[in-house]
């Protein structure tokens, strides 16, 4: 390595950090929603991907409408998509819960199997309202470019952007769920259901509320990507499995955990992937994962959860 | 043979019903279908050896595995190199940097057959790799799982992840494999050219006839005392372990089994299409296979090879006259089964069939088993949503 | 969007005809009485008095759909102004098509029931590397003709295909001399993702960038199928400080790519870049600001100003909505009926091996090809000249190089 000064290596570790930790928010953002709905009911939503295509296809929208509407606002309307993208994909979350979901609580591989077929049903729509091309929602100019604190470190801008989010979100999430009384409500209907109904609580209401959180979040984390990658009928399926296995690997109930496997993963894949082919990284990443959980079913941080 | 009867038939229904199969896929598909429509029947199939080995895995097992392409795949792979290492003989390939190699590793600069392409050019070997690869492979799998009692959902996507894994190795590693293209243009099988018509009619009758012994083996292992034992598991797992029983070996056999089975649809599938490529391997096709069996009704052996028809025959009909309604309508139909019929196909013909009163006389007792089976999903369903 | 197009093709006929004067495509139009069907038809194809029927056989479901709608938009354009100029030895084209549904023995089966149930004399279709692989099979044994439009990495030339699109060492090695020339490059970082196309490319261009241009590799990457995060890959770039990226990324991670390229601060006033997996149909996907400044290496822009051009673009916009573009693999997919066309009327008659015959001699040519001019080889593929494409905001291309007619080379001594 002896063509490179010491400055331009520690900016290059310096860039690396940051992919990492990138990667990390870009994680735990899409596992969010699916670790609250699968700790709360074990629910395995196979249909999240397209919850944030939702997100995604809510943010095009907004900006061609104010694209052409409302010019002046086109540095604003990417903060106001991010929240309407929270209230569609949580309306349509809250929706699928009271026809599809809430039939089927006591068999969770058959609600596996309903929400993939719900997943077809999305992509198609997608597919025959907005085309079977790509689409690319105009990005305020904010968003765009890197921020360079010397002159051989550049940040990205909308890497930035999803960290903050994800914090935020994830903020957000751990005060609803440890410090409300709602989510005192949830926790409890999670431990014992029958207890949590005898004492008072709305335990189909609560549910209902979960589940429409958790796709509420997966369409912040769709309309967050578009600045990342892409908006397609199909574009929610590249991000199912990775999702997956952030929350198996993190364990069911434990926000915690979810947030630790993201972690993990992230700096595993990012570190494996500087040094070798981005395929083999892959490979070598899930095939870890596979091997720890075998040894580790439980995941990374949960007390019980063997069947 | 009363024995055979009562275990590999499963009595008088059971063997009404595989009589009726039989009947149709062994005498009215190939009288009243052209050889092309055949041939799609009989792509079919081989998929449905992968709905049948569901049956065994997670109608009477409990145990959801979104990684049956992993074992079809196997089976088809093993399949192809054989076909692929006959068809590259020197004279056909005298083109080739190195004649004698498939034709995607001359593309690939490789000079040599890799090692673990040596022992497919015997026939012998590459029948014994279709068969124990899988189960080996599931073996490993199901030990590690089972052993630790993992379950459930778990199951399900870590299967799925390892069907990722085995689609990126594919792909990434085409000098090997034949990469995204997956191994074409498959020949003759010791010199028997399998694209010719006749070739395709005696193809189609082996893996009838093979999808039909399967089944039997299949209805002899659910009317042991293992099948007893799986619904009893899948019922009260806990109960059966306290019984004294080690609950994981048998998991872990019927894993083995499931995987073979697959595996043999898989070569099956190979011989008919006459090529073999990862995307029978990855995600999708692995939940497709879910959906023939759930279609067809996961506790039916028979009922399944309907569910995988009827998919597949609607996927093939839908997409040639409203490709844009397909999509819809599978995922219409999934949810539809999965929340109405659990039982699928199956199930309907069994709650219906026995109140139409020329139909009575074709049902005997297993009618109850099958319904006691339908509560135990339910029960079962219970037990773990309660946690 | 597609209903819409549907509806307007079916509304409109006859409206182009003074635009294909112009633009020289009707050039004349045989009777079929002086072309009776017993002696154009001795393989008992679907030809009668006034009729041929073909196939059309590309994705309309399925993830491949988004990719392959251009094409097959552009061959029912083609034969539409193919009838509309008195047909192919005075018969009309008649088309079944098909759907791929992107599975490849899908492919294969579609294909054999074009053959062998509908008798079909040529079949315009397939789109990927691997439907063809998997539909090749079936139109060798059947002794079908299949007209395949996307460019590929080579490495085959069968009697019953021909190749409309380039093959790989023709659009890589004038895009390299390109880029070593004008901006004297010398060091090149290989990036693509992990399937048989971008690494049988990357694998020439490692040659001719190594033996004949004299320049180095610093890099090959291969990124999954559906990746979506190129963070490590990016700085993995920065540290080797290539003079060119040479990039063959598809899919949703082209889409990945150029975001997070151009949100690292790699932007085209820094860093040259040239890319064998961008046409229009990507740019919408990726968004022109993405990809400003930054070369496509393609045979043909949408933006190309030359007449066929001028006029293929408007009537292609007319058939299928003002909003269409047209990429490289569908102006390519536009040129199968013709060069069909012209290899009939040469042979006089529709039988595959006839038709095939004639197309073997190595002077059909097609003068009012959108873009510019090709002329079908012997092996099968077309000559045709390559184009560096600079990207403007706008999502269009200034074309600011055109090599010389190249000539086809699918398999090409030396860069194996």
């Amino acid at each position: 390595m002896g063509e490179y000064s010491v400055q331009e290596l520690t900016s290059i570790l310096a860039m690396q950090g940051f992919a990492g930790i990138s990667l990390f928010s870009v994680l735990l953002l899409m596992a969010l929603g699916l670790a609250i709905i699968f700790g709360q009911m074990g629910v395995i939503n196979m249909a999240h991907g397209e919850f944030m295509a939702m997100g995604a296809y809510t943010t095009y929208l907004l900006s061609v409408v104010t694209e052409s509407y409302f010019p002046a606002f086109m540095n604003y309307y990417f903060l106001f998509a991010i929240v309407v993208s929270f209230l569609v994909a949580g309306l349509f979350g809250y929706l699928t819960e009271f026809v599809l979901i809430r039939h089927l609580y006591k068999r969770p591989l058959d609600t596996l199997l309903a929400t993939w077929g719900l997943s077809l049903i999305m992509q198609q729509s997608f597919r025959s309202i907005f085309g079977a091309r790509e689409v690319s929602p105009t990005l305020p100019d904010w968003l765009m470019g890197s921020w360079m604190p010397t002159e051989t470190i550049f940040i990205p801008i909308n890497g930035m952007f999803v960290l903050g989010l994800t914090t935020l979100v994830t903020i957000g999430v751990f005060l609803l769920m440890y410090r409300s009384s709602w989510g005192l409500n949830v926790r409890a209907t999670t431990q014992n259901r029958v207890m949590s109904g005898a004492v008072g609580i709305n335990t189909k209401q609560v549910d209902r509320l979960t589940f429409a959180l958790g796709c509420g979040i997966a369409g912040i984390a769709g309309a967050a990507f578009t600045t990342i990658a892409s908006t397609g009928p199909t574009s929610g399926s590249l991000y199912i499995v990775d999702t997956f296995m952030v929350v198996v690997f993190g364990g069911a109930a434990s926000l915690f955990g979810t947030i630790a496997s993201a972690f993990t993963i992230a700096q595993a894949q990012s570190i494996l992937e500087f040094f070798i082919s981005g395929s083999m990284a892959k490979v070598f990443t899930l095939l870890a994962l596979v091997i720890i959980l075998m040894m580790r079913p439980e995941g990374l941080f949960s007390i019980k959860v063997r069947k | 043979m009363n024995f055979v009867y009562e275990r590999f038939l499963g009595g008088k229904s059971g063997a009404i019903a595989l009589g009726i199969l039989a009947l149709l896929i062994l005498v009215v598909l190939p009288l009243a279908l052209d050889l092309f429509r055949l041939n799609l029947v009989g792509k079919y199939l081989t998929y449905a050896f992968a709905a049948v080995s569901l049956v065994l895995l997670w109608g009477y097992g409990g145990i959801l595995s979104l990684g049956q392409g992993i074992f079809f795949g196997l089976g088809g792979y093993a399949m192809a190199m054989f076909l692929k290492l006959e068809a590259s003989d020197p004279e056909s390939t005298s083109i080739q940097t190195t004649p004698g190699i498939p034709d995607f590793m001359d593309w690939n600069q490789l000079t040599e057959l890799p090692w673990f392409w040596v022992p497919f050019e015997s026939f012998t070997f590459t029948l014994l790799a279709i068969l124990l690869v899988p189960s080996i492979f599931a073996f490993i799998i199901g030990y590690s799982m089972f052993k630790r009692r993992v379950g459930g959902v778990y199951f399900a996507i870590i299967t799925q992840v390892i069907a990722v894994i085995l689609t990126v190795l594919i792909v990434g590693q085409q000098g090997f494999t034949g990469g995204i293209n997956g191994i074409t243009d498959l020949r003759t099988l010791n010199g028997w050219d399998i694209r010719d018509d006749s070739s395709k009619y005696i193809l189609y009758f082996i893996n009838a006839i093979l999808l039909l012994g399967v089944i039997m083996v299949s209805k002899f292992i659910l009317t042991s005392k293992l099948g007893q034992l799986l619904l009893a598991m899948k019922d009260k797992e806990d109960r059966v372990r306290f019984s004294g029983y080690d609950v994981s070996n048998f998991k872990i056999f019927v894993f083995c089994v499931s995987a073979v089975i697959a595996a043999i649809g898989g070569a099956m599938f190979t011989l008919q299409v006459g090529f073999m490529s990862p995307s029978f391997v990855g995600i999708v096709p692995s939940i497709e296979m879910v959906i023939f069996a759930a279609v067809g009704g996961r506790m039916s052996l028979v009922g399944v090879v309907y569910g995988t028809l009827l998919v597949n025959y609607g996927k093939t009909a839908f997409s040639e006259t409203f490709p844009e309604l397909w999509l819809f309508l599978m995922g219409g139909l999934f949810i539809a089964v999965v929340m109405f019929f659990p039982n699928g196909l199956a199930g309907i013909y069994n709650k219906y069939a026995p109140k139409v009163k020329f139909l009575k006389p074709l049902f005997d007792k297993p009618v109850q088993s099958e319904k006691k089976s339908a509560t135990k999903i339910e029960s079962e369903a219970t037990t773990e949503g309660a946690k | 969007m597609s209903y819409f197009s549907r509806r307007k093709f079916l509304g409109k006929t006859g409206a182009l005809l003074s635009a294909m004067v112009a633009a020289g495509f009707i050039t004349s139009s045989a009777m079929a009485a002086d072309y009776p069907t017993a002696e154009v038809n001795t393989t008992g194809l679907a030809v009668t008095d006034d009729t041929v029927t073909v196939g059309i056989l590309h994705s309309l479901t399925g993830t491949m759909a988004i990719s392959e709608t251009g094409a097959q938009e552009a061959e029912k354009l083609a034969i539409k102004q193919i009838n509309e100029s008195g047909g192919i030895l005075g018969r009309q084209i008649e088309i079944i098509q098909e759907d791929g549904a992107s599975d490849w023995p899908t492919f294969a089966e579609k294909s054999r029931k074009l053959l062998v149930n509908d008798n079909v004399a040529a079949v315009f279709g397939c789109w990927t590397s691997a439907s063809r692989k998997a539909a090749l099979p079936v139109f060798e044994k059947e002794n079908g003709l299949l007209y395949y439009p996307t460019f590929y990495e080579g490495l085959e030339q069968s009697k019953n295909v021909i190749y409309t699109g380039q093959e790989a060492t023709q659009q890589i090695l004038a895009g390299l001399d390109w880029v070593a020339e004008e901006k004297d490059a010398k060091t090149f970082y290989l990036i693509g993702s992990d399937y048989i196309w971008p690494r049988t490319s990357m694998k020439i261009a490692r040659i001719h960038i190594e033996k004949v241009l004299g320049g180095k590799v610093v890099g090959e990457e291969y990124k999954p199928l559906g990746d979506t995060q190129f963070g490590s890959v990016i700085n993995k770039i920065r540290l080797k400080k290539p003079d060119v990226i040479f990039a063959a990324v598809v899919g949703g991670s082209n889409v990945a790519w150029f975001k997070q390229l151009n949100a690292a601060g790699i932007t085209a006033d820094k860093q040259t870049l040239l890319t064998l997996s961008v046409t229009e149909d990507e740019v919408l996907g990726i968004g022109g600001e993405n990809l400003e400044g930054f070369y496509s290496v393609m045979k043909y822009f949408q933006s190309q100003d030359n007449p066929n051009n001028v006029a293929f673009v408007e009537a292609f916009k007319e058939m299928h909505g003002e909003d269409s573009v047209i990429g490289d693999v569908t102006q390519a997919a536009y040129l199968g009926p013709w060069l069909w066309k012209a290899a009939v009327e040469k042979a006089g008659s529709f039988d595959v091996d006839k038709v095939v015959a004639a197309s073997e001699e190595g002077d059909i040519e097609l003068t009012t090809a959108p873009e510019g001019y090709v002329k079908l080889h012997p092996n099968h593929h077309l000559w045709s000249k390559t184009r560096i494409g600079k990207w403007n905001k706008d999502g269009q291309a200034e074309v600011v190089y055109t090599s010389d007619l190249i000539e086809p080379n699918p398999f090409p001594e030396g860069y194996q």
